[in-house]
């Protein structure tokens, strides 16, 4: 059986007068319904242009997209509404990505609204069996996003997300703004939903730690670049990538006890504008040499674990 | 190592500090007696979510809150025995950025976007020591240089810098003139992990170095683990446990404290679920008679209703709100 959605060799590029930017370069992946794939890596590496790229909130600049057996690549208008009920997307700040003026019922009717499937009782009796879903109390009814926290608009968030039934929704951070103990909540509900309806998730964050635990298989994206994908518990035990091992080695982690070797990565990210051809990590990398300036291939070193560094062979054996 | 020397010399010690904000409409209880010592030379971490008081605690450190509509109508703020809070403004002066620090959470808008960075640290050296223009500029060249960004730089303005750069400015300005204390409130929460890592990890080193006291505010236990001795855990502006990194994280006390670890993704687990806490934070303006948790606690009695729970040693060093923990023997 084919995959939900099946990416392949997406890329975007935005030019700016300093050159081309490679926001996200040949990525390709697999997502089956009911799986989560989590997409990690630092601020301005092409993760939240990943999920908006494919939803074509922003139009990919080549590269071949197939939902459900369709090719999405270029859809005409009528093949987008469609997709936009299909592929939902939940935003990362509950703060700004709600209408000020809209109450919480209002918000989560709007997709139904537009859709224009169900009768006007019919779209009350939803809205509130999602709010039920979602776990919002019916007394927020008529209440605005003002009057509600943080974990509760991001309910609302996932309500909306989920209000027509969509097959796939990219989660761009949806917890990182909120506390832990609401995060937990907000998890919870995502991976409920996830059992009850048979969603697959596209799950884009930097928090190393969330990102185990919600995902089957998990992304690495470096400078626009895909340097190692696995399974979730696979990535975390056997990291081959050097800045797969660099990020994991920099959580924090709330244990006394912790002796995780620390290896802190020199400098920052350098600049997607017009990049050179080789390994883009080579910069901050303290295996570098020569051959990393050729360009990387990806690899698949064990079943479903690929990894674009030409030196992970060398580095492994010791 | 992580052990604190109990003869230490006390450079912080804050007595039932009680802060609230006046509005029209009502009355936010934010600090609710708040009691804290921190020791020269230690890292205090002040943890909790959202609201619970911990910046709150900070700026009256630092007296920089807007008076009104913040109100400082109770306890006492001693630094090295003089109460912070009966200090004129003149006096204050003195005292900030000189004898106490503070690092805000967000380096995109502390600094000033109009003036070259290196300028705007050697200002606070020049403030406060009879120095030159140029041995102002001097040091400031030498700060940035400490914290890891060449010296050449100091020309450049502040959208030159990357975020991690940027927070790198702040701190080097905010230990420009060896402050006795520094107050880094969430120092490292709009960074990436990596870029965290390099900032706790340099931030280590020049405490060792220059022998700072550290009040870390944050909300990462992570963060705790690798950079407290002494650890608050602060909710609904009262400080519900305190001990050394050990009580906190290996004989965890109150049930929030529970709570919190509880909530946390680990990276070891294999369970399916997250133990979120149940509910929500109290509202500030309407907190509850009895213990602040007991809307959320899974051990709450009638007591836990209607007594607050009084701070209790149950063992030494270790000091818990809460009725149901018992002093050990």
């Amino acid at each position: 059986m084919p995959a939900l959605l099946e990416v392949r060799n997406l890329k975007k590029y935005f030019k700016n007068p300093a050159g081309t930017l490679h926001a996200v370069d040949d990525i390709s992946f697999d997502l089956d319904s009911g799986r989560t794939l989590g997409v990690v890596g630092e601020s301005g590496c092409g993760k939240t242009t990943l999920g908006r790229t494919i939803l074509h909130l922003i139009d990919p600049t080549s590269g071949e997209m197939k939902f459900d057996g369709r090719n999405i690549s270029a859809p005409t208008n009528k093949e987008l509404i469609r997709l936009r009920e299909e592929m939902r997307i939940i935003f990362q700040d509950p703060y700004s990505s709600l209408n000020p003026r809209m109450s919480v019922s209002t918000a989560i009717m709007e997709p139904l609204q537009i859709q224009g499937k169900l009768s006007k009782a019919e779209i009350i009796e939803e809205t509130r069996s999602l709010m039920d879903i979602v776990g919002i109390a019916r007394r927020f009814e008529n209440a605005y996003p003002h009057e509600l926290d943080g974990g509760r608009r991001q309910r609302v968030g996932v309500a909306r997300a989920l209000s027509l039934r969509p097959k796939f929704i990219v989660c761009d951070e949806p917890v990182s703004a909120l506390d832990v103990s609401i995060q937990a909540q907000i998890i919870n509900l995502m991976l409920d939903l996830q059992e009850e309806r048979g969603l697959a998730y596209l799950f884009v964050t930097h928090d190393l730690s969330v990102v185990k635990y919600i995902s089957d298989d998990i992304m690495v994206m470096y400078l626009g670049n895909m340097v190692e994908k696995a399974p979730s518990d696979e990535l975390f035990k056997s990291p081959l990538h050097p800045y797969t091992k660099a990020l994991l080695s920099a959580i924090p982690v709330p244990n006394l006890r912790d002796q995780t070797e620390r290896i802190i990565m020199q400098g920052e990210l350098t600049s997607p504008v017009n990049p050179k051809p080789g390994c883009r990590f080579m910069a901050r990398c303290q295996y570098a040499s020569e051959e990393c300036a050729e360009p990387q291939v990806l690899e698949e070193h064990a079943p479903d674990h690929f990894v674009a560094c030409c030196k992970y062979k060398a580095l492994e054996n010791n | 190592m992580r052990e604190v020397e109990n003869n230490q010399e006390t450079v912080l010690d804050i007595r039932d500090l009680i802060v609230k904000y006046r509005t029209t409409e009502s009355v936010v209880h934010a600090v609710n007696g708040i009691n804290l010592k921190v020791s020269k030379g230690e890292t205090v971490g002040l943890v909790g979510e959202t609201g619970a008081g911990k910046t709150t605690t900070a700026r009256s450190i630092m007296r920089i809150l807007q008076t009104p509509p913040a109100d400082l109508c109770g306890g006492e703020i001693l630094f090295h025995g003089e109460d912070i809070l009966k200090k004129t403004e003149a006096q204050m002066r003195k005292i900030r950025g000189k004898q106490i620090a503070m690092i805000f959470q967000d380096p995109m808008t502390a600094l000033n976007p109009i003036e070259k960075v290196g300028l705007q640290i050697a200002e606070a050296v020049k403030l406060h020591e009879k120095v030159s223009q140029s041995a102002a500029i001097e040091k400031a060249c030498d700060m940035l240089e400490l914290v890891g960004i060449p010296m050449e730089r100091y020309i450049e303005y502040p959208h030159q810098f990357s975020g991690g750069m940027k927070q790198r400015v702040v701190i080097a300005m905010a230990l420009a003139c060896s402050p006795e204390l520094l107050i880094a409130d969430e120092p490292t929460t709009a960074l990436d992990v990596t870029i965290q890592a390099q900032v706790l990890q340099m931030m280590q080193e020049l405490k060792n170095k220059l022998g700072t006291s550290v009040i870390m505010i944050t909300h990462d236990l992570g963060i705790v683990a690798k950079s407290c001795q002494s650890v608050a855990v602060v909710y609904a502006g009262e400080i519900v446990e305190y001990g050394t990194a050990e009580h906190i994280f290996e004989h965890t006390a109150h049930p929030y404290t529970v709570g919190l670890f509880d909530s946390l993704p680990q990276l070891d687990s294999t369970e399916k679920r997250l133990k979120p806490i149940k509910g929500l934070m109290p509202d500030p303006t309407n907190l509850p008679e009895g213990c602040k948790f007991c809307d959320r606690c899974p051990e709450a009695s009638e007591e836990c209703n209607t007594q607050p729970p009084e701070a209790r040693e149950i063992t030494p060093g270790h000091i818990v709100k809460c009725h149901h923990r018992e002093v050990s023997e």
